[in-house]
């Protein structure tokens, strides 16, 4: 039986306790003086939660020098567990040799695991402080390039996180 | 009859149900604000301000909502049912004094509804129909869970009705009145006055609590607390929810009903909390008195409007109060509710009715 062996039976309550009213003034002064306690609600819309370097918002793709760091490996294509992200290789001039053509993430599909931003070995996919991903259709759920490159300045308290932390 | 006694009457009448209605839409929510300050919540604060339109809005919706009537259920007492729950918590009110006398219309008029001279029984017999809409709102459904709502419902009115009534007998017998104005009346003499029969090694006495007015909580505090124990059996209140407890009787008595017949049982109950703390304030409170008001040397119009605040003021807190215990204390099993009511609370308010009995007699 889930009993923990500590019921209070009737006939251990004392005097006071039996006659409530005590009991009940003590229960009161406990409510009440949790009412002027400060309260931890953020008024959501005008006051926004500002998440820490851990946090896992939405994945996004590292620029340096007006060039994304991504070499178009696929790895994150293929360890995402939600099948969110989809690469297309093309050659380049640059000493890197290959970007991505395409990188596309569904952000319905996606779960915020960070897979990707583990098993990338250029850093170059890494998990933003966003949260805010509410969306009106299907196809504008997907994000192109365009809206997943983030310049390594903006990211870097979430670089220098993962450093210390990876 | 004249005319300017109907007049009156009306006016009154637009006063107690405006107070009242405003009342109870202003205690939806209170509730709902204090006992998110409880949780260490903010609770609604976004209709209007402080989310003070939050009950307008909430009124809006229900209005327009859908009326389902389950197709078993019988369509005239399911009608009927939230009516009669409505009308009591309305027509409740009309015996309780708010406030003492006011100048208007060259004439002192009573600040009260209805003065008759059995405001007592009136309101002991009222409560006693207001079982009925729970009861017959719980038959009519046709619902397992609705109908075992409202039998909980008369057995535990007819078990606190009891400790009730007989907590009241106590006031009766120390003011000699079943009209509510005169108990207040006799409220207000300062506790000194009944002291001097004290017996001389008591005599101390009279200087440290003399000043306090002479309150029926001071002469009787075993009634005081049994009537309010029996307040919030009356009016359904948690520890005293079992008509619709949730997590055993989905939403008891009123699971069948939509829309703004919900919203009548919803807000007979916040009237109905209104009401009782009223009574609480008139019986044992000392009404609209407040001590030393007297000697301020206001104008009577001033004086009169200060009664009134003072009731407003005890009115409010005894009804925070009953907010603030719902969201204390747990609810009672329905064995256990029966023994406080059969074995504990009518016991003690016989107790009390005898020890009051043999005290006015050794008194006089």
């Amino acid at each position: 039986m889930g009993t923990n062996g500590n019921i209070i039976r009737k006939k251990d309550l004392g005097f006071w306790q039996s006659i409530y009213v005590p009991e009940i003034l003590k229960g009161l002064r406990l409510t009440i003086t949790q009412m002027f306690k400060p309260k931890f609600t953020y008024e959501f819309p005008e006051v926004r939660f500002k998440p820490p370097e851990v946090f896992r918002g939405r994945p996004v793709l590292v620029e340096e020098n007006g060039v994304e760091r991504c070499v178009a490996c696929g790895l994150c294509s293929r360890v995402c567990p939600a099948l969110a992200i989809e690469v297309q290789a093309g050659e380049t001039e640059l000493a890197k040799e290959r970007y991505p053509i395409k990188f596309e993430i569904n952000m319905v599909r996606c779960i915020f695991c960070g897979f990707c931003e583990e098993v990338c070995p250029e850093e170059a996919i890494i998990m933003s402080n966003e949260y805010l991903l509410a969306f009106n259709n299907q196809v504008e759920a997907v994000f192109g390039k365009e809206k997943l490159l983030k310049s390594a300045a903006e990211m870097r308290p979430r670089l220098e996180w993962l450093k210390v932390n990876r | 009859m004249d005319t300017t006694f109907v007049l009156l009457s009306i006016a009154k009448i637009a006063v107690v149900w405006g107070g009242v209605l405003t009342g109870a839409a202003i205690l939806v929510l209170a509730e709902r604000r204090i006992s998110a300050w409880i949780q260490n919540r903010l609770g609604p604060n976004r209709v209007g301000p402080f989310g003070l339109l939050q009950s307008a809005a909430d009124v809006v919706k229900l209005l327009f909502k859908e009326d389902i009537v389950p197709t078993a259920a019988n369509r005239f007492v399911h009608d009927f049912a939230p009516m009669i729950s409505i009308t009591v918590a309305l027509t409740t009110f009309a015996v309780i004094p708010f406030g003492d006398t006011i100048e208007a219309f060259g004439q002192n008029v009573k600040l009260i509804v209805a003065d008759v001279n059995i405001g007592m029984l009136y309101i002991l017999a009222l409560t006693g129909i207001g079982v009925y809409g729970i009861t017959l709102a719980g038959w009519s459904s046709n619902n397992k869970y609705s109908l075992l709502g409202g039998l909980r419902s008369s057995a535990q009115l007819i078990s606190y009705e009891l400790s009730m009534g007989l907590s009241i007998i106590g006031v009766i017998m120390i003011s000699g009145t079943l009209r509510l104005d005169e108990v207040v009346m006799h409220q207000t003499a300062p506790l000194a006055h009944s002291m001097q029969k004290l017996p001389s090694w008591l005599q101390w006495l009279i200087p440290v609590a003399g000043w306090l007015p002479s309150w029926n909580v001071f002469f009787q505090p075993i009634g005081f607390i049994t009537f309010v124990v029996a307040s919030f059996a009356e009016t359904n209140r948690l520890p005293f929810d079992l008509p619709e407890a949730e997590p055993e009787l989905v939403g008891g008595y009123h699971t069948e009903y939509t829309g703004m017949k919900f919203g009548l049982f919803f807000l007979s109950e916040y009237a109905n909390m209104i009401t009782s703390s009223a009574l609480i304030t008139t019986l044992f409170l000392g009404g609209w008195h407040l001590p030393f008001a007297e000697s301020w040397g206001l104008s009577p119009f001033a004086l009169s409007l200060v009664k009134i605040g003072t009731f407003f003021v005890k009115v409010t807190i005894l009804v925070v109060f009953y907010i603030i215990v719902r969201w204390t204390l747990p609810r009672f099993r329905y064995d256990q509710l029966m023994r406080l009511g059969w074995k504990v609370m009518l016991p003690l308010s016989i107790a009390n009715i005898l020890a009051t009995g043999l005290l006015l007699l050794w008194w006089s």
